[in-house]
């Protein structure tokens, strides 16, 4: 009797060890892949009962598959948790683009009318100078279908 | 609210003459109207009513934006300039070569309408390119 529950607890004991060492033999076999690619090199990865668990951050979505597939790869890995995040859009310079349009669009709106002044500030349009009454409606049908947040007209007319 | 009521008018116009994808949008104190005429005369009348309610578009309240269904390519077009030429241009932008010259009351043909302030254009003599759409009457 004694000797079984000897041998039962040695085989516990033995599995025990055996399964922590595998954790780690599969950590190290894990983090070795990783750093090995450019791509993945500066991500956390992390084994418990064969479960990979990454973490860190990825240049886009398009890498995700390659994290699991890299995971998943190697020996003893049963399954991979993927904790990766993708970093916030840098927000694109929205106001100078729209502004740059925007400007073309003006200049092409007044070149032939050379005593009006138009300036983009903020997507608003800033109308100076002089105009006679007949020109300026199309000159703001022209402006207003360049989709400005608001029409300054400051114009004088003749 | 208060700019809803007072284009209340265009608004109303609009709708009577059927313009199409109609939005009627208020931000940061100005009035968004878009949508597309089904007649270039549809527009101008909007405009006309535009320029009743705020005389000389002082107020700044304001952003009418509607274009006019495309004309159908081939669509003849005149030359409506004040009293020069009109240009003809590589591309759509003052920034781009002339190719050619529209003789002003010209009849020329359309070829596309893709850029709202640029058409392609093609004249009799055979030029084709860009030309300004606020010079062009669609006939």
């Amino acid at each position: 009797m004694k000797t079984k529950l000897f041998l039962f607890l040695s085989f516990l004991i033995i599995g025990l060890s055996s399964c922590k060492e595998k954790d780690s033999d599969i950590q190290s076999a894990l983090s070795e892949k990783f750093k090995s690619n450019p791509e993945l090199s500066n991500l956390n990865t992390e084994v418990k009962d064969g479960v990979a668990t990454i973490s860190g951050e990825i240049k886009d979505q398009n890498s995700k598959p390659l994290v699991i597939e890299t995971a998943n790869g190697v020996k003893g890995v049963k399954s991979v948790i993927d904790n990766t995040t993708i970093p916030a859009p840098i927000p694109l310079p929205v106001v100078e683009t729209k502004n740059e349009g925007l400007n073309q669009g003006v200049n092409d709106a007044v070149k032939d009318l050379p005593s009006v002044h138009g300036d983009v500030k903020d997507s608003i349009i800033i109308l100076t100078g002089e105009i006679k009454r007949s020109e300026l409606p199309k000159l703001m049908e022209m402006l207003h279908s360049l989709k400005p947040k608001k029409i300054e007209n400051k114009l004088t007319i003749k | 609210m208060a700019l809803k009521e007072k284009y209340k008018q265009l608004i109303d116009a609009a709708k009577i003459n059927n313009v199409a994808d109609l939005q009627i949008e208020e931000k940061d104190g100005v009035l968004n109207i878009t949508g597309v005429a089904h007649t270039g005369k549809v527009k101008d009348d909007l405009w006309v009513i535009y320029d009743k309610i705020d005389p000389d578009f002082r107020a700044g309240d304001l952003i009418l934006d509607i274009n006019v269904t495309p004309a159908v390519p081939g669509s003849k077009i005149k030359v409506s300039t004040e009293n020069t030429d009109l240009n003809i241009r590589k591309g759509p932008g003052t920034d781009q070569p002339v190719v050619g010259r529209a003789v002003r009351n010209d009849i020329i043909s359309l070829i596309s309408q893709s850029n709202e302030q640029w058409w392609l254009v093609r004249t009799d003599k055979g030029d084709e390119g860009y030309a300004y759409a606020k010079y062009l009457t669609i006939i």
